[in-house]
């Protein structure tokens, strides 16, 4: 499944927000298809390292690779046109906006009818919006979420409003998604739901995922590989049963919840 | 399907409008409306404009601008120039005052809409006492005691730039560039890792907002026979803000009514000088406490009427509403 040609590089890549090191030379590599995981205690620099990485805060060291473009420094939204796109810790929904209209707007990138020609509905805008709103409603059905496409999606129960996220982030159409605690407040029901709808979005897709989360037996269930960051340095990276027994990371972290 | 229903709603609409128009124009010509009247809705017009423009701004990219009375002052002495000192046409003369605020709308729009919310308000109120100061200073449009223009605002024109007025910005609203701007509104952060370029919306929308106050600030000069600084100052700047505030912020046609309501409001008060803006405070007071998302919320009027047809039509669907 995995290739040679690393998909994502990170090089060395560091943040400090005045006096205080976030992150310190963090190196991660992430392959085609790969389905890898972060972890972490609170606070060790995981959101901020998909901040780093989807252009929210520029690194003041080192380098980001996504296939052979260097991210550094590029807006957010450069970023997820050369894709990478994420979901939250926090879901961020458009609330006021219709299930369907979330999706549309991760299609913005792909119209190509201008504001003029919107304002004076040439044809152009009708064929345009047409194109927007078959794809999204045909994604809407992929998720099936088409019952709730004129529902304002702040209205949707929290299970759906992080579906609608994934879906939303998904309609970017990225190489590479970034999965902030997907299973967050979820009872376990819903995560194995959501386990199931990861393992389907990789291969209907082909992603690549990095995927935060604290659920242990998310992460331990469906990675391949895993990176742990404590107090903004990479401690250890390896296989789910090579982190399950790593000194380090028992001693960080994994101690109390799996041994 | 739809775009052919929504085409069809358009042109009702047009037809409807032309008909208001011709019957209004018959009114004025027919001497049936006296000046006060028409004075009235003129200015009614003009102020629609004004909040409709602010609400593309306000209302659907969410940034908080309370500068909006310097764009019209923009307009206002950029078209009287053009008219009084340069003797170009009047409708040209519109144009150019549009565009002229235009201008000012992207140059103040680049550095300050990094800024956010009350940050920003800050600024663009800045803007607008900065505006009004320069034109209190510069002779060459009559300082202080401001300048004449002719009266040249007619029916034909108010309402022309009305009609063109909210049906631009109700085309950008209604497309994939007006949800980008929603988007905004809604959430920067996620607006900006769907792949929207939020500056370029931010500015975008502040532009075509400004450049329909400087329409708007044509039609002001060329209708009040004198234009002085003193007409432009923040408090103008407060009753656009008003306007859209209480239409209920995102929604367009509440702008559109609120701007009538509150300008028939303060018409008819002028006949009590003492007690006017005690009335005038109170009935912001009591919409407030009574409809706190404005008059309308984020709806549209056409909403309404879809509603009720779901709801005619979708009748069989009712048990499935019942508590479970």
């Amino acid at each position: 499944m995995t290739t040679n040609i690393p998909l994502l590089k990170a090089d060395h890549v560091g943040i400090h927000f005045g006096g205080l090191k976030a992150l310190a030379g963090v190196n991660i590599e992430l392959y085609p298809g790969e389905l890898v995981g972060l972890i972490g205690p609170n606070g060790a620099g995981k959101t901020t390292f998909f901040n780093l990485l989807t252009g929210v805060y520029e690194p003041t060291e080192g380098s980001i690779v996504l296939g052979n473009e260097k991210l550094n420094g590029l807006a957010p939204y450069k970023i997820t046109r050369k894709g990478i796109s994420r979901t939250f810790q926090n879901i961020r929904l458009f609330g006021e906006l219709s299930v369907l209209d979330n999706v549309k707007v991760a299609y913005h990138s792909l119209a190509r009818h201008s504001i003029f020609s919107s304002i004076f509905r040439f044809p152009s805008h009708f064929s345009g919006e047409k194109e927007i709103e078959e794809k999204a409603i045909e994604f809407l059905k992929i998720f099936k979420l088409e019952s709730y496409m004129h529902e304002k999606a702040k209205n949707l129960p929290y299970g759906q409003q992080r579906r609608l996220e994934i879906a939303r982030a998904l309609a970017a159409h990225p190489k590479l998604l970034l999965l902030d605690e997907p299973a967050a407040g979820m009872n376990p029901q819903e995560t194995q739901e959501l386990m199931n709808l990861i393992a389907f979005i990789r291969e209907k897709f082909h992603l690549t995922i990095l995927l935060i989360e604290h659920d242990m037996s998310l992460v331990m269930g469906v990675c391949e590989r895993i990176y742990v960051l404590d107090h903004g340095q990479l401690i250890a990276h390896g296989t789910p049963e090579e982190i399950r027994n790593h000194p380090k990371v028992i001693e960080a972290y994994l101690g109390e919840e799996v041994s | 399907m739809t775009t052919l229903k929504r085409i069809n709603g358009f042109w009702l609409s047009m037809v409807l409008a032309l008909v208001f128009f011709g019957a209004v124009h018959l009114l004025i010509s027919g001497g049936v409306l006296n000046s006060f009247y028409i004075n009235t809705l003129f200015f009614m017009a003009i102020n629609i404009i004004l909040a409709v423009s602010l609400h593309l701004i306000i209302g659907i990219t969410g940034q908080f601008s309370i500068g909006h009375a310097g764009f019209l002052a923009v307009g206002a002495y950029a078209s009287a120039i053009m008219t009084m000192k340069l003797q170009i046409p009047f409708s040209l003369a519109l144009l150019v005052g549009g565009v002229t605020a235009a201008v000012a709308g992207l140059l103040i729009g680049i550095p300050s809409l990094r800024l956010k919310g009350d940050y920003l308000a800050i600024a663009t109120l800045g803007f607008g006492e900065i505006v009004r100061i320069i034109l209190l200073n510069v002779d060459y449009v009559g300082g202080a005691s401001g300048m004449t223009v002719t009266h040249l605002t007619s029916w034909p024109w108010v309402f022309a730039c009305l009609l063109i007025t909210i049906i631009v910005i109700a085309n950008f609203t209604n497309s994939t560039h007006g949800r980008a701007c929603i988007s905004i509104r809604e959430d920067e952060i996620a607006a900006d890792s769907m792949g929207i370029n939020t500056t370029y919306y931010k500015v975008a929308a502040f532009v075509i907002g400004s450049f329909f106050a400087g329409i708007a600030g044509g039609l002001y000069a060329h209708h009040f026979y004198i234009i002085q600084p003193t007409n432009f100052g923040f408090l103008k700047s407060f009753d656009i803000l008003i306007f859209v505030v209480l239409g209920g912020l995102g929604s367009m046609s509440g702008a559109v009514i609120a701007a009538i309501l509150l300008t028939i409001v303060s018409t008819f008060l002028q006949d009590y000088p003492e007690t006017r803006m005690i009335i005038y405070s109170l009935v912001l007071i009591l919409v407030m406490i009574y409809r706190p998302k404005g008059l309308l919320g984020t709806r549209e009027l056409t909403s309404f009427f879809r509603l009720r047809r779901a709801v005619e039509g979708g009748k069989q669907n009712d048990n499935k509403h019942t508590v479970a």
